[in-house]
Parts: C-alpha cells; sequence; structure tokens
C-alpha cells in the first residue's frame, strides 16, 4: 500500500503527496543484503581486527598469547624480512610488466585480427584454468629442467649470460633462480592481464583507426596516440589483477625457485603454519596489506581512471 | 623481412599463446609416462598404467571428491549471497551503498594471503577447529564479491521498463521477479556460479591456511610436490582439461544452433 493520500481525520500538514513506500517494501533491500554483508563483516573485516590483535600480542604457544600492544613487532619484522618484502615487490612487478609485453600482441590479435578465430582464441587463452594451476606450475619444472632443451636453447644463444649478469640465473641453471620465479609469476597471471585488455580493445571503434590512417598516421603513430590511450581502463585493471596477486603468492617460489628467491608469501605462510610465531606472521601481512593499498591506491590516481571501479 | 614487419602482431601474440598452452601440452604428454622414481619430472617411456589406475594413489580420489563437495556446496552458498546483495545494489536505493560497494570490492583488491592469514587469526582465537567447515566458509567468503560482479553486470545492462511493464499488467512482485527478472538476469548469475565453482575447486592459499589437516585436491598436489609426484595427477589434469573444452564447445554448438533457429 502507498501512502499517496493523508487519511481524513489527520489535520492535513500543507505537504506535497509523496510517493512513499510501506515499511515493508522499503526493508526489502535490507533483507537482501543481510545475509551476504553479515557473513563478509563476520569472516571477512572481522578477521582483519583479530588480526590486528594479534599482532600486537607476545606470548608463546604453551603459555598462550595475550595482548600487550607490542608495536615493536612491526619494527622487528620489517627489519627482519625487508628483503623478501622488496624482492616480493619487485618480483611481482617485474611479472607484471612481462604480462602486460607479453599479454598486449595477443589481446590485440584477438581483438582486431582474429576475425572467426575470435571465439576459438579466447577459449584457448581461458582453457589453461580448467587444469588446476598447481600442476601446470609443477609441469615448468619440466620445462625449465636441467639440461632440457629449453635451458639448452637459452644457453646457445647467449640468453643465459644475460641473465646470470643480471642477477638473474647461476650458470646453466634455471631452475631454483630468481628467473624461474618470474617466469612462473608471468606464466600464471597472464590471462588475468589479456582479459580485461581484450575487452576494452575490444570496445575501440575501428573507424578510428581508418580515421588516423586518413590523416596520414603511421601505423606506429596510431598505435601511439589512440589505441594504446583507449586501452587504458584495461591497462590499469590488467596490471592491478596482475600485481596484487603476485605480491603475495608463494606457490611459484616454493615449486619453482630456491631459499635464495623467497618471497613475503612464503615467510607469512611458514610463520603461521610451521614456525607458529603468529604475531610476526601477523603483522607480516598486515604490512604486506597497508603496502599493496597504498600503491594501488597512488597508481590508479597516477593513471587517472578512478572511475574504474 | 617484409612479412614479418606487416604480421609481427600476429606471430608475437601466437608465441604468447604457446608460452600460456605449452604447460598443458607437458602435462598431458607427462600422463603417459612411466617415470623411474617418485617424481614424474623427466620422460622415461610411454605407459598407459595411469590412465588405467587413475585412482590407484592413496587418497588422491578422495580429495578429488571433497574438492568436488566444498565447491558445489560453495557456490550455491555464493551464488545465493551474492546474488542478493546484487539484485539489492542495482534495484534499490537504500543507505550506505558505498560502504556495501567498497565491502564486496575489498576482497577482490586484496592479496589473497592476507585474507588467508587473517581468516586463520579468527579461528585460532576463536579455537574453532580447522577442516570442512572453516574452508566451506572461506571459500563462500571470497567467491561471493565476483558473484556480485558477475550478476550486477548483467542486472545492470536490462531494460528496468521490462519491469514495470509486468507491474502494468497486474503482475504481482513476486510474479515478476519469477517471470521476468530472474530469466533475464540467470546469465549473470550461471556465470557468477560457474566462476565461483572454478575458484573454489582451484583454490590452495586460502585452503592452505585454513584446512588443518583436511586434504582437498590442490592440497594434496601440493603435498606431492613435496614427497613425490604420481603420474595420476598428470591424468586428472588432463581429464578435466579435456572435459571442460568438450563442455565449452557443446555449449557454443547449441548456442550458435539456438541463433540460426531463431533470427532476430
Amino acid at each position: 500500500m502507498t501512502a499517496t493520500a493523508a487519511p481524513p481525520e489527520a489535520p492535513a500538514p500543507a505537504e506535497p503527496p509523496v510517493h512513499r513506500p510501506s515499511l515493508r517494501k522499503r526493508l526489502v533491500p535490507y533483507w537482501l543484503l543481510l545475509p551476504g554483508i553479515l557473513w563478509l563483516l563476520v569472516f571477512f573485516v572481522l578477521p582483519m581486527a583479530y588480526q590486528a590483535s594479534t599482532s600486537v600480542q607476545t606470548g608463546s604457544l604453551e603459555e598462550g598469547f595475550e595482548v600487550t600492544w607490542h608495536f615493536r613487532t612491526y619494527w622487528d619484522a620489517l627489519a627482519e624480512y625487508y628483503p623478501q618484502f622488496l624482492r616480493s615487490l619487485l618480483y611481482a612487478g617485474t611479472a607484471t610488466l612481462l604480462c602486460l609485453l607479453l599479454g598486449y600482441p595477443l589481446a590485440y590479435l584477438i581483438a582486431f585480427k582474429a576475425g572467426r578465430w575470435r571465439n576459438l582464441l579466447l577459449v584457448l587463452v581461458i582453457a589453461p584454468f580448467f587444469t588446476s594451476f598447481l600442476i601446470r606450475t609443477l609441469a615448468w619444472k619440466t620445462i625449465l629442467a636441467d639440461g632440457g632443451p629449453v635451458v639448452a636453447v637459452l644457453n646457445s644463444v647467449g640468453f643465459l649470460d644475460v641473465t646470470s649478469w643480471l642477477g638473474l640465473t647461476q650458470g646453466e641453471r634455471v631452475l631454483a633462480t630468481p628467473l624461474a620465479v618470474v617466469c612462473g609469476l608471468t606464466y600464471n597471471f597472464l590471462p588475468f592481464m589479456i582479459l580485461p585488455l581484450y575487452t576494452s580493445l575490444e570496445r575501440i571503434d575501428a573507424r578510428l583507426h581508418e580515421a588516423a590512417g586518413d590523416l596520414y598516421a603511421t601505423p606506429a603513430t596510431t598505435f601511439r596516440k589512440v589505441t594504446f590511450p583507449l586501452s587504458m581502463p584495461g591497462v590499469v585493471s590488467g596490471t592491478l589483477l596482475t600485481f596484487i596477486p603476485a605480491s603475495g603468492d608463494y606457490v611459484n617460489a616454493e615449486l619453482l625457485g630456491s631459499t635464495d628467491t623467497r618471497m613475503i608469501g612464503n615467510v607469512i605462510q611458514s610463520q603461521y603454519l610451521r614456525i607458529l610465531d603468529y604475531p610476526t606472521a601477523a603483522a607480516l601481512s598486515f604490512i604486506l596489506m597497508a603496502a599493496v593499498l597504498v600503491m594501488v591506491t597512488i597508481y590508479i590516481r597516477r593513471a587517472g581512471t578512478e572511475d574504474l571501479v | 623481412m617484409r612479412w614479418l614487419r606487416r604480421n609481427l602482431v600476429t606471430v608475437l601474440g601466437l608465441l604468447t599463446l604457446a608460452y600460456l598452452l605449452l604447460p598443458n601440452v607437458v602435462v598431458t604428454v607427462f600422463s603417459f609416462n612411466n617415470p623411474s622414481g617418485r617424481f614424474n619430472y623427466a620422460w622415461q617411456e610411454f605407459s598407459l598404467d595411469a590412465w588405467k589406475d587413475p585412482c590407484g594413489v592413496a587418497d588422491l580420489c578422495g580429495s578429488l571428491a571433497l574438492s568436488l563437495q566444498i565447491a558445489l556446496w560453495a557456490t550455491l552458498g555464493a551464488t545465493l549471497l551474492g546474488a542478493a546483495i546484487a539484485f539489492a545494489l542495482v534495484r534499490y536505493r537504500f543507505r550506505a551503498r558505498g560502504a556495501v560497494n567498497s565491502l564486496i570490492f575489498m576482497p577482490m583488491a586484496m592479496p589473497e594471503i592476507v585474507m588467508a592469514a587473517s581468516l586463520l587469526a579468527l579461528f585460532l582465537n576463536m579455537g574453532v577447529e580447522l577442516g570442512f567447515w572453516t574452508i566451506l566458509i572461506a571459500h563462500v567468503m571470497f567467491c561471493l564479491s565476483f558473484v556480485v560482479a558477475a550478476v550486477k553486470a548483467r542486472v545492470l545492462s536490462m531494460d528496468p521498463r521490462l519491469e514495470e511493464a509486468a507491474r502494468d499488467l497486474y503482475a504481482s512482485p513476486v510474479q515478476t521477479f519469477l517471470r521476468v527478472t530472474l530469466p533475464i538476469a540467470a546469465p549473470g548469475i550461471a556465470a557468477g556460479a560457474l566462476l565461483s565453482f572454478a575458484l573454489s575447486f582451484d583454490d590452495f592459499i586460502i585452503t592452505n591456511f585454513n584446512s588443518g589437516n583436511t586434504v582437498t585436491f590442490p592440497m594434496f598436489v601440493w603435498g606431492s610436490a613435496q614427497r613425490g609426484t604420481p603420474v595420476q595427477i598428470n591424468v586428472i589434469g588432463t581429464a578435466m582439461f579435456v572435459i571442460a573444452v568438450l563442455v565449452v564447445l557443446a555449449a557454443q554448438i547449441v548456442g550458435n544452433r539456438r541463433k540460426k533457429a531463431q533470427p532476430k
């Protein structure tokens, strides 16, 4: 029932008849929201609070932990594990850049040149997801095996000389080096770069390319001045979808790397699950979250696409 | 040389595709291997043993069944909760919209390990025993946002006048929802559900933190990377790949036929 007309006995206040739904109707959205939001509050927000509290606790497994507002844990954790932090950001950043460089041509190919092959190519980009990513990451152990064909080729063209000069590999090995970890990270998150790139490229009006050509722009200029700027939303969301998960990943570093390639994810995982030093683990996880949030915020501001999300 | 310059993008794109698909090829080829040691990383000889006996490794098929079970329940939970939120966000005005939107967005914008670790902090502090239920709770939590995003996109693109028309024709709100809104939103709901299933089934990091001694399929693979990788892992990886690709192709063919059957 809607109260468009005031009941007769009420002394009519000089109000225009407002379309005001009944209370029951107005509560509908809240009932729809309630279960899901409650779930997120209890299992996403509340855990953050518990993690914050854990990070300022002291104690031991035997005697139990207690909140002592011991903020020094943060400082100690940073002082001890800053190499792993820097390494994580470096690896994740490199992998993101590689994903962009490798993914852009493929997204461009699917969006503009594939014709009737477009759907097939899209299926092929998504298809690897159907096999568990752990199994696929283990396959890189075979591909990059010592003395295998891939390593032999990389070695013979002098690629390994360059990478070992850069400190990415050691001698004639690829496995258990930073190169293997970055290669794994790039591989695992590449589809998350390609799909948003493809979505934003596909929206570009092909006539813009013709127009640029008519105005005597070379293909390179057309790309630089028309295509790339118009694909920025895809570049921004693709880099975020790659960088954020890569920065907290520990699977690639564990399976393809060595103790010299441990990332911050490896430290948090072993502190939580093996060493059981909960306060340090919680503090590290908080620092990682803060670092990622700050970097992402600055990046989105810089890229000027705040309406993206 | 000229040809290369003209087709540079195509060549580079196909090289990237090869990089993406190479591990799947290796997984498939090595499912026919007969490795000499405990690890299936080096090629020895062709063998069909693993294909004849895919459950021949202790706990492997049990972990697979558990993962399927968790993925189904997590999909059901996340889809129900997520679709409700999406409808509320698109079809109703209410206070705290902004807050709800950012609450939905946050889990997608955070490294998975942060959610995994903080959820474990909650369970440890509460003294909850880790296992099936904690995994399920975690999976519903992180799948929810993806369902909201998928359903929201679909409902946003639908014409609100259709619902108005239904109401003008004296359909009750429930009838309008069941006969008009739900069928139109169905592809979005299906996409969200499929995504949830895939995310939950293949989830490793959050499960690693919150599973205790319960072994899902990804946990089994992770453990085997330390103890020795049975060929059966590759068999299952290959089989899942083939089945999924066949389903996608079948869906495409059916979709194309339908389009041809009712030209518009």
